[in-house]
């Protein structure tokens, strides 16, 4: 029983920084409509760009972060006018697409700079037990951290000037115009803000497990999971969605094999998508 | 859209037609120069595992070079070696050795990294007609396919975890062992023979599962281990997962007294794993230490003192495996007198010789033709001594270089 | 619209190139055009999903994979021959399709494009545990299975014959369906799927039949393509890469007409072959067609063929 409990606190810790990644996906795609197909290069940028403060500045990678989310912003704003400024309101294949080749040109500049080889980053903070079982600090201070990122920002987006621009953008992008808000601009933030989060998340994700220049493909894919258990466009959605799917993956774990986890989540993904297109926690259905 | 923007477009597709049309030329193969095609895995999960591999070629090339080639018939022929990285991946492997044999007239062939990469190369490699000498490729199944051209210098997967058992017997005859391995072709063959050979020498297994062979987050099989109250852990697949394992096994301070991972320990790489390397085992085809007396070719201490000054490192067994691929091709060529296929795999099959990486037979046998058949085995375990971790050979007991450190802390 | 002649011309001059390889017996240009030849087929049924109807299929590779799986499988454990396999495969693919089309089809936009994602790494998945399929390391063929073509180097021969006829057959099937009354009304849907629906199209049920037909060949070219490797395993057979990749080919070429979908392809394969055996340009590669598709995205939506039917109006009506 302890057995199953701990496997559920396991899952819940990292499914707080897969939903914390997930923010980065569905803000962007709830302010402009597009999915943003650049989101595991800039989870894999995090990664790499942690790993680079750590190895070679010396910064421990905690305080690392704080780079790491200010260049994804700057990343994100020029990628929001080399590639997302022009399909923004076009049909959804020039959005997919164009971020998607976006993806294609990080992914093999970074594969041409760090191969396709496994890194690591070699840090390790005493954690708790629970019996026999442990839980590292690196998890613990991972998912503390996620939550605390996914607080700040919706305080950000209810509380101040620009956060509350950005939702009205969101909500009708003529009106908010209308009304003297650079709507591009907006836009371009939001973006940005996107990509700072996705960026974080890899960061956290590379204190835990190893990882490549291709992992953000498949942390990519649990974003997606996530945003649709969450509710496509939905922040608060997306971290609840992360700790959700936590909770079922580590609830599963110890009753089958870890090989058929993956089976079961896209499934239900799929199923999901098809059943509750805007999410299990959507209050309404707006759009 | 503009004008100028259509052309910079016209241009570029045009190029991309142009530059389609000139790749397609072939080079030409120079007399009296013996090429020996291989893909390594340069770049991707395996590339760790593949170095190793790629020295042992290379080294072997160019000591045979130095001493005037390979003579066959009378003649001399410079060992030249063609070679492609194809990123740890399948697909880019039959792509590649169709290419070694098409353009680079390739004459023979090593195998990839890897039993899955291995068994991809052999199909081309019998749709051509070519010899391929594998190393690094010890799933027993891919010589089972009817392949007459296939030779394999590795002990067979079903070998490799029995050894460790013996020695965990040594100490702990009931020992409850978990059983977690990468779900890839050549763990889970050694996977299966394990889990026979666990029940027939009275132990219990307790957990038995694979895993992902791209897997970096291990919590989720090591909490089971626990729950399941394993006390020993056999298992693993390649350097990526069996490292990362390694790690998570120590970070999550499971419960284990014996830990026996497959390829990952025996790299020299595995030492920067500190703590969490110390007293893990692993299977090893060949150990610095041993002492075979070759029939011809370097002995061990010859062999290891010149990897060490080509490359700075301890020699691990898949770099032995590599420079004794080289060495058995080379000495069936010189014994068939030419380097017709069909002439050498005549004598291939004959091959029963000691080398500095052990013996050497293959089977001949239809069912199995060139799976190994004299080589064998030892256990290497990370020793702590002072600060520093050293490899010893703790089986078996014969060849021992320290006794087995039992339990792990 | 009437048949036009140009097009089976072209047709026949298309087939008769690919034949060359078979009349100079030159083995690597043959490895060039058969993988020519599977682009040819993959990007020209994607195109029935995203240049005829509109709905893009980012997991149009669990098509191909599962034709694949299924082809080799007869092959191996029932005996089959190999033509008859693929065809098996084929027409299994397009009744697996069907069903997945009435479920995914119900989304529109970005969510269908999410949900054929889904379905690739959900199907990837449980094959990685299917036990009769060899599970994650796959399904080997044993080299008998060549003999009954006489060998394995004349089976190569064969298979790449096959796969010359089925890329023939794609474009044909392109063309016919966009002629068709049943093109037209995927084009409806395209323009305006609930306007198309007040005229009279039965949406679900021509999206369901489009979304069915695009598999069948894929899956076709699938078995034949991993008989020809010899082993087929999950990661290979549903490599999102190649699903996206079929896209860019798509797109460079002209989404919407037949002609373009294999220009694209044919040219993508010729940039890829100079490109795969260098590390460093392998990598270069992802950066170049990652640019190229950003530039035919944002300045060129038409592709190639929407450039030269720009430039010269009157090729669209020789064409198609």
């Amino acid at each position: 029983m302890l057995g199953v409990f701990a496997s559920m606190l396991d899952g819940v810790l990292v499914g707080a920084v897969y939903g914390l990644a997930a923010i980065g996906l569905t803000l962007i795609w709830g302010v402009m409509d597009v999915i943003n197909l650049t989101h595991g290069a800039m989870i894999t940028m995090g990664m790499f760009g942690l790993y680079l403060a750590f190895t070679e500045l010396g910064l421990n990678p905690y305080v690392a972060l704080l780079p790491v989310a200010g260049l994804g912003f700057a990343a994100g704003v020029v990628i929001y006018w080399l590639s997302v400024h022009r399909v923004v309101g076009r049909p959804p294949l020039m959005s997919l697409l164009s971020t998607f080749s976006v993806n294609l040109m990080v992914i093999g500049i970074g594969t041409i700079l760090w191969s396709t080889s496994p890194y690591n980053i070699d840090v390790s903070l005493p954690g708790f037990s629970l019996g026999e079982y442990t839980f590292t600090g690196n998890h613990l201070l991972a998912a503390a951290a996620a939550v605390l990122i996914a607080i700040a920002l919706s305080l950000f987006l209810a509380r101040t000037r620009s956060g509350k621009a950005i939702r009205a953008v969101a909500s009708n992008r003529r009106a908010a115009e209308l009304m003297g808000i650079p709507s591009s601009q907006v836009l371009a933030r939001a973006f940005g803000l996107g990509i700072a989060i996705a960026a974080v998340a890899g960061g956290l994700i590379a204190t835990l497990f190893p990882f490549t220049v291709l992992s953000g493909s498949d942390y990519q894919l649990k974003s997606f999971v996530v945003t649709v258990l969450g509710g496509l466009g939905n922040p608060t959605g997306a971290l609840a969605g992360g700790i959700l799917l936590g909770l079922i993956e580590g609830g599963v774990t110890p009753f089958i094999a870890v090989s058929w986890i993956p089976v079961i989540e896209f499934a239900l993904f799929v199923l999901i998508l098809i059943a509750f297109p805007n999410g299990l926690f959507a209050r309404r259905t707006h759009r | 859209m503009t004008k100028q923007h259509r052309w910079i477009i016209a241009g570029a597709m045009a190029t991309l037609g142009f530059a389609g049309l000139v790749a397609s030329g072939s080079s030409v193969a120079a007399a009296d120069v013996v090429t020996i095609g291989f893909t390594e895995s340069e770049t991707g999960a395996l590339n760790v595992d593949s170095i190793g591999q790629f020295n042992g070629f290379r080294l072997w090339r160019d000591q045979v070079n130095a001493a005037g080639g390979i003579t066959a018939g009378g003649k001399s022929y410079q060992v030249n070696l063609a070679f492609y990285d194809d990123q740890s991946k399948p697909d880019r492997v039959q792509q590649l050795y169709s290419r070694l044999i098409l353009q680079d007239n390739a004459d023979f062939l090593f195998s990839p990294y890897s039993s899955g990469l291995t068994a991809t190369a052999a199909i081309i490699s019998e749709q051509y007609g070519k010899i391929m000498i594998t190393t690094g490729a010890s799933e027993d199944k891919t010589y089972q396919l009817g392949n007459k051209y296939l030779y394999e210098m590795y002990t067979p997967a079903s070998a490799y975890l029995t050894g460790a058992l013996d020695a965990l017997k040594t100490v702990h005859p009931k020992a409850r062992v978990a059983l977690a391995y990468a779900d890839d072709a050549f763990a889970k063959a050694v996977a299966t023979a394990a889990r026979t050979y666990v029940q027939s020498i009275g132990m219990e297994l307790v957990f038995d599962e694979a895993y992902a062979p791209s897997t970096t987050d291990f919590g989720p099989l090591i909490n089971k281990m626990i729950s399941a109250k394993a006390d020993a852990l056999i298992g693993g697949g390649h350097y990526a997962d069996g490292a990362t394992l390694a790690r998570q096994v120590y970070d999550h301070k499971a419960p284990l007294d014996f830990i026996s991972l497959l390829v990952a320990p025996d790299s020299p790489k595995f030492a920067t794993l500190g703590e969490s390397a110390v007293n893990v085992t692993a299977p090893s085809q060949w150990a610095p230490q041993a002492t075979f007396k070759p029939d011809f070719g370097p002995d061990p201490k010859t062999f290891g003192d010149a990897y060490r000054k080509a490359y700075g490192i301890e020699p691990s067994y898949h770099a032995a495996g590599g420079y004794a691929a080289g060495l058995i091709l080379q000495h069936a060529i010189e014994q068939a007198g030419t380097i017709d296929p069909d002439k050498v795999a005549a004598r291939l099959d004959q091959t029963d010789v000691e080398t500095f990486y052990g013996h050497v037979r293959f089977f001949t046998d239809s069912s199995r033709h060139g799976l190994q058949a004299g080589h064998s085995m030892v256990i290497v375990q990370w020793q702590k001594k002072g600060d520093q971790l050293v490899k010893e050979v703790v089986w078996p007991r014969a060849g021992a270089t320290a006794p087995l450190a039992y339990p792990l802390h | 619209m009437s048949p036009k002649k140009p097009f089976f011309w072209l047709l026949v001059a298309v087939i008769a190139v690919f034949l060359l390889p078979v009349v100079t017996r030159d083995v690597g240009l043959r490895e060039s055009l058969l993988l020519a030849a599977i682009y040819i087929i993959l990007a020209t049924n994607l195109n029935l999903m995203i240049g005829f109807t509109g709905y893009v299929n980012f997991g149009n590779i669990v098509f191909f994979g599962l034709g694949g799986y299924i082809g080799l499988y007869l092959v191996t454990a029932a005996g089959f021959p190999v033509a008859l396999a693929a065809t098996v495969a084929g027409l299994g693919v397009g009744a697996i399709a069907l069903v997945f089309g009435l479920g995914i089809l119900r989304l529109r936009g970005a969510y269908f494009a999410l949900a054929t994602i889904g379905i690739a790494e959900a199907v990837n998945a449980f094959v990685s545990n299917f036990g009769p399929w060899g599970g994650a390391t796959g399904l080997y063929l044993s080299f008998e299975a060549y003999r009954p073509l006489g060998g394995p180097r004349e089976a190569l021969w064969t298979v790449y014959l096959l796969l010359v006829a089925v890329m023939g057959l794609s474009l044909f099937l392109g063309y016919a369906v966009k002629t068709s009354r049943f093109g037209l009304g995927l084009f409806a849907i395209r323009e305006d799927e609930a306007a198309a629906a007040v005229l009279g199209v039965n949406t679900p049920l021509y999206k369901a039949a489009a979304y069915s037909l695009s598999g069948v060949l894929p899956a076709v070219a699938g078995a034949l393509f991993f008989f020809k490797q010899g082993v087929i395993q999950p990661d290979q057979a549903f490599d999102l890469t190649l699903s996206t990749e079929a896209i860019v080919m798509l797109m460079l070429g002209g989404q919407g007409t037949v002609t373009g979908a294999a220009l694209g392809a044919f040219l993508y394969e010729q940039f890829r072959g100079i490109l795969l055996t260098s590390p460093v340009f392998s990598s270069f590669q992802l950066v170049i067609a990652g640019a190229l598709l950003l530039v035919t995205v944002l300045f060129l939506p038409g592709g190639l063929m929407g450039w030269l039917y720009h430039r010269w109006p009157r090729l669209r009506r020789v064409l198609e």
